[in-house]
Formats: structure tokens, C-alpha cells, sequence
């Protein structure tokens, strides 16, 4: 199954709780979070399915703001907000199980938040 | 009431092929709660999107599992696909449901011999790992690797399967059926399995959909979600039915499994009877410009993969979420309230690929 932007909608973070809690109401299960760093600011987006129709929710945040947690909603979701904050730095607010950091045990603190070497090198063979 | 007490469980354990930890808290000899932690095998493969032009990460893709690895590489060039508006031909697309097949089955048949090694029944180990042999030997034949295939690209497939190999592919499976349905009949009706399974490691309905449990964990639940009811590749064109069970305990996970190479087995025959003849890939033009989701089932369930790319070689992000770390929580509600001795059997029974779950 392949979904574009269309079944993406961009809101604002502070309407991020309502929005996810119309999904659960509506009978959604919680496909996924991910986190994109664009420039200087973070994508994160949240997918949902019922019944194999993909919606997906979409903020966008800069390294400073908390970010509402959606664990109170769906219990599961814990595992991708800790997966974020370790790798990219998001800072999320009231997770029902906080690892404090320690979900991932990286060499790198929040790796994921200034991936370097972007086209620099080149490919074995160029 | 007795104190509770404090018992990790892995990063290395027996029943463990890839270390995870779980702190179990326990009052007596029953799991209270269950704290996992991960992060031991964590790779950064998604940060090599910036390292690897957009056509070489399928390979990258592929390395995530090492079991699943063709379906990987199969979601990850749809995604692409998706973005560069590539029509892929209709053969490739039946190649690629047929790889994947034989993918779910030497999937399950390998799962199957480690659940029978986790509960002391060595021969049905050995006899399913035998089994799972001439699966290996089938994908090595048509793609050239036994578990990274290397045969999906952007724009279709490497490789065609010649129309005497898929008949004789075809005519082995009719030996294959038959071997496995012993091997079957004794993961279901064995009375040493059903004691160590039944009624232990209950999910219920509510408990998989909600938590997000996908594949046989949710399957084995009630709960029936199939991504390839989607109709992804050429699945739209094959008819079958998710297999589900309703009890949620470790037996029903196992004998949706058992009963999933059943239903492989016919997607492979009618796929071979449909497959039309004609090319097998497009060549690409151009970079991916926007971002899409990929969603596809692989045999431990709803795989994602989130591409996003700025018209560059580089894609700017590559997300992958794979059916064990979404399998986390509800394993955490199966554990607790289990008994200390039956951990290992849960744990195992949703079938957990760490290395592909930390990526």
C-alpha cells in the first residue's frame, strides 16, 4: 500500500491532542510517529489506519519546543516518542514511560539531530 | 504480601538470537510488570540515506533484516516509486509477490523451529530448519542469495524467473505441502506444545488493535489486518484471506503462522498461473522530489517505510518502522501477570527481529 501527500494534513502543535483524539474516538489504531530534520526545524508526523484508510498528521517544530505527548491517548506510542528524543533531541512532554534517554544506547548523543555528511562524500566509484 | 524483586531478563538469553533486556518486576513467580530496553545492535542505517544515492540504498534497505529482507528492499523502492511516479511492469510486480512469499515462508519456518527449540522439542527444530532448506535453495536459485536477495530495484526487479524454473517451483511445492503439513499437524495438535501455549501470553482484541500490534500478534488476536489485502504489488490480482485467530495466546500466534505457509503456498501457485510475460523494470528518470509512505506486510507484520527526497541523489530522510518495535507494547501487556517460565515462550511467540527493529 503507497500513500503520497494527500492523505497528510499539516496542523499546529498546540492542536496536535484534539486532532489525535478525534482519530482514537473515530476507532483509528496508531500506525506510527517519525521525525524528519528539515533545515533547522523537525517534521514529525503521525499515521493512523482504520480499515487500511491512511491519515497522517503533521508538525513542525524547531530543537526548543516540547512537544505534547500522545501516550496518554495511545499507550504504545511511548516507544516512538523515546525512539525521537533519543535520536533527534525532540523534547516530549509527558510520556506514560519515560526512558530519560535511555531507549537507545548510541556513542552519540541525539545523532540523528545533525546528520553531517550529506552527499559530501562521494559515492565508491565516482 | 511478598516483596517484589527485580530479574533482567537478556540482553543474552537462550531464546534470544538478538539481545534485548527487560527488567521483570516480579512478586513471587509472577511477572508484575515488564520495563524492555533496547538499543544494544542499533546500526543508524536510516542516516545512510545521506551517504548513499537513492538507486544503491535498496541495498541498505535490504540489510535492515536479515530474514525479511526482500520485502525491505520491495517497500523501500515503492516508496520511490511512488514519489517518481514510476509505473512499474506488471511481471516484475508478480515477481516481487512471489519472493515475498517464499520470504514469509522460510520467515515462519524459521520462527517455527526456534519457537520448537524455546520449548525443548529439539527434532521439530531440526525438521522445520530442514524444511526451510528448500525454501533457501529456491530463493538462491532465482535471485543468487538465500537471505539478501538483492533482486528489487527502483523501477522493478534484477532478475527474471524463466518459465520451466517457476513450473518446477510450482510442481516442488506439491512435495513442500506435504512435508510441512506433518511438521504442521504436530505444532497444532502436539499435546507438550498446546501445554506450553495455550492460554499463556494472552492478548485480547482490544488490547492488539489498540496497543498496535500488527501481523501475527494481532492476527492470532482477532484482529484482521493484512497489508496485502491492499492489494500492493500483485496481491490485488491473487485471492486469499488473512488467517486469523481469535484465543490471543502464544498457540493462536503459532497456528497463524503454521497455517500463513499454507496460504503462501497458494498465493505462489496462483501467482505463477497469472504472471503475465513482457519486461521486468523502467529505468528511472530523474530524482525523487516529495515524500510517501510505503506500507507493505512482511511476516512479522505492517512494515512502513517513509521516504522523503528534495530532487537530489540523496534522499533527505529515510524512516522505517518494522513490525517488532510496534510489537513492543503490546508485549509488554502480554508479560504481565504471566508466570517467570513462560517469559521466554511470550517473548518469542511475537516473533522478535531486534536488529531489524533498532535499524
Amino acid at each position: 500500500m503507497i500513500m503520497d501527500a494527500d492523505q497528510t494534513t499539516v496542523i499546529e502543535r498546540d492542536y496536535l491532542i484534539g486532532r489525535v483524539e478525534e482519530f482514537k474516538k473515530q476507532g483509528y489504531r496508531l500506525v506510527q510517529l517519525n521525525c524528519t530534520k528539515v533545515g533547522e526545524t523537525y517534521e514529525i508526523n503521525y499515521s493512523f489506519d482504520l480499515d487500511y484508510q491512511f491519515r497522517n498528521l503533521k508538525i513542525v517544530v524547531d530543537g526548543q519546543t516540547e512537544v505534547p505527548s500522545i501516550s496518554g491517548i495511545y499507550w504504545g506510542a511511548f516507544i516512538y516518542e523515546n525512539e525521537m528524543h533519543d535520536l533527534f533531541g525532540i523534547r516530549v512532554v509527558g510520556m506514560n514511560v519515560d526512558f530519560g534517554g535511555n531507549l537507545f544506547r548510541t556513542a552519540k548523543k541525539n545523532p540523528f539531530a545533525n546528520p553531517t555528511f550529506r552527499g559530501e562524500e562521494p559515492c565508491p566509484g565516482e | 504480601m511478598s516483596r517484589r524483586i527485580i530479574v533482567p531478563f537478556g540482553p543474552q538469553h537462550p531464546v534470544l538470537p538478538e539481545p534485548i533486556h527487560l527488567d521483570l518486576v516480579l512478586q513471587d513467580e509472577r511477572v508484575v510488570e515488564a520495563i524492555p530496553s533496547i538499543g544494544y545492535i542499533h546500526r543508524g542505517l536510516e542516516t545512510l540515506v545521506a551517504k548513499r544515492e537513492y538507486p544503491e540504498y535498496v541495498y541498505i534497505a535490504e540489510r535492515t533484516c536479515g530474514i525479511c529482507s526482500f520485502i525491505h528492499g520491495m517497500t523501500y523502492c515503492q516508496a520511490v516509486e511512488q514519489v517518481m511516479n514510476l509505473e512499474v511492469p506488471e511481471r516484475a510486480l508478480y515477481l516481487r509477490t512471489i519472493w515475498s512469499e517464499y520470504s514469509r515462508m522460510h520467515s515462519h519456518l524459521l520462527w517455527l523451529g526456534l519457537f520448537a527449540d524455546a520449548i525443548g522439542f529439539e527434532n521439530l527444530f531440526m525438521a522445520s530448519w530442514r524444511l526451510r532448506e528448500s525454501v533457501l535453495d529456491v530463493l538462491e536459485e532465482t535471485t543468487g542469495g538465500r537471505v539478501i536477495q538483492g533482486s528489487c530495484k527502483v523501477g522493478g526487479v534484477r532478475r527474471d524467473i524463466p518459465g520451466e524454473t517457476l513450473d518446477r517451483m510450482v510442481g516442488d511445492l506439491a512435495g513442500f505441502e506435504r512435508d510441512f503439513k506433518e511438521i504442521a499437524n504436530v505444532f497444532l495438535r502436539d499435546e507438550s506444545i498446546i501445554a506450553r501455549t495455550r492460554g499463556v501470553g494472552v492478548l485480547s482484541h482490544g488490547d492488539a488493535y489498540h496497543l498496535g500490534a500488527v501481523g501475527p500478534t494481532a492476527r492470532g488476536s482477532g484482529v484482521a489486518i493484512d497489508l496485502r489485502k491492499t492489494g500492493y504489488a500483485a496481491y490485488g490480482k491473487i485471492h486469499f484471506k488473512p488467517v486469523v485467530e481469535t484465543d490471543g495466546d502464544c498457540y493462536a500466534r503459532c497456528a497463524v503462522r503454521v497455517k500463513e505457509v499454507f496460504s503462501s503456498i497458494d498465493i505462489v501457485r496462483q501467482a505463477a498461473a497469472k504472471i503475465p510475460e513482457g519486461e521486468i523494470e523502467v529505468k528511472p528518470k530523474g530524482n525523487p522530489n516529495g515524500e510517501c509512505f510505503s506500507r507493505a506486510e512482511q511476516p512479522r507484520g505492517e512494515l512502513v517505510h517513509y521516504v522523503k527526497g528534495d530532487g537530489s541523489r540523496h534522499l533527505v530522510r529515510s524512516r522505517i518502522r518494522t513490525p517488532t518495535l510496534t510489537n513492543v507494547p503490546p508485549l509488554v501487556k502480554m508479560l504481565a501477570g504471566c508466570e517467570l517460565a513462560d517469559v521466554p515462550v511470550i517473548v518469542l511467540s511475537i516473533d522478535p527481529c531486534i536488529g531489524c527493529m533498532e535499524r
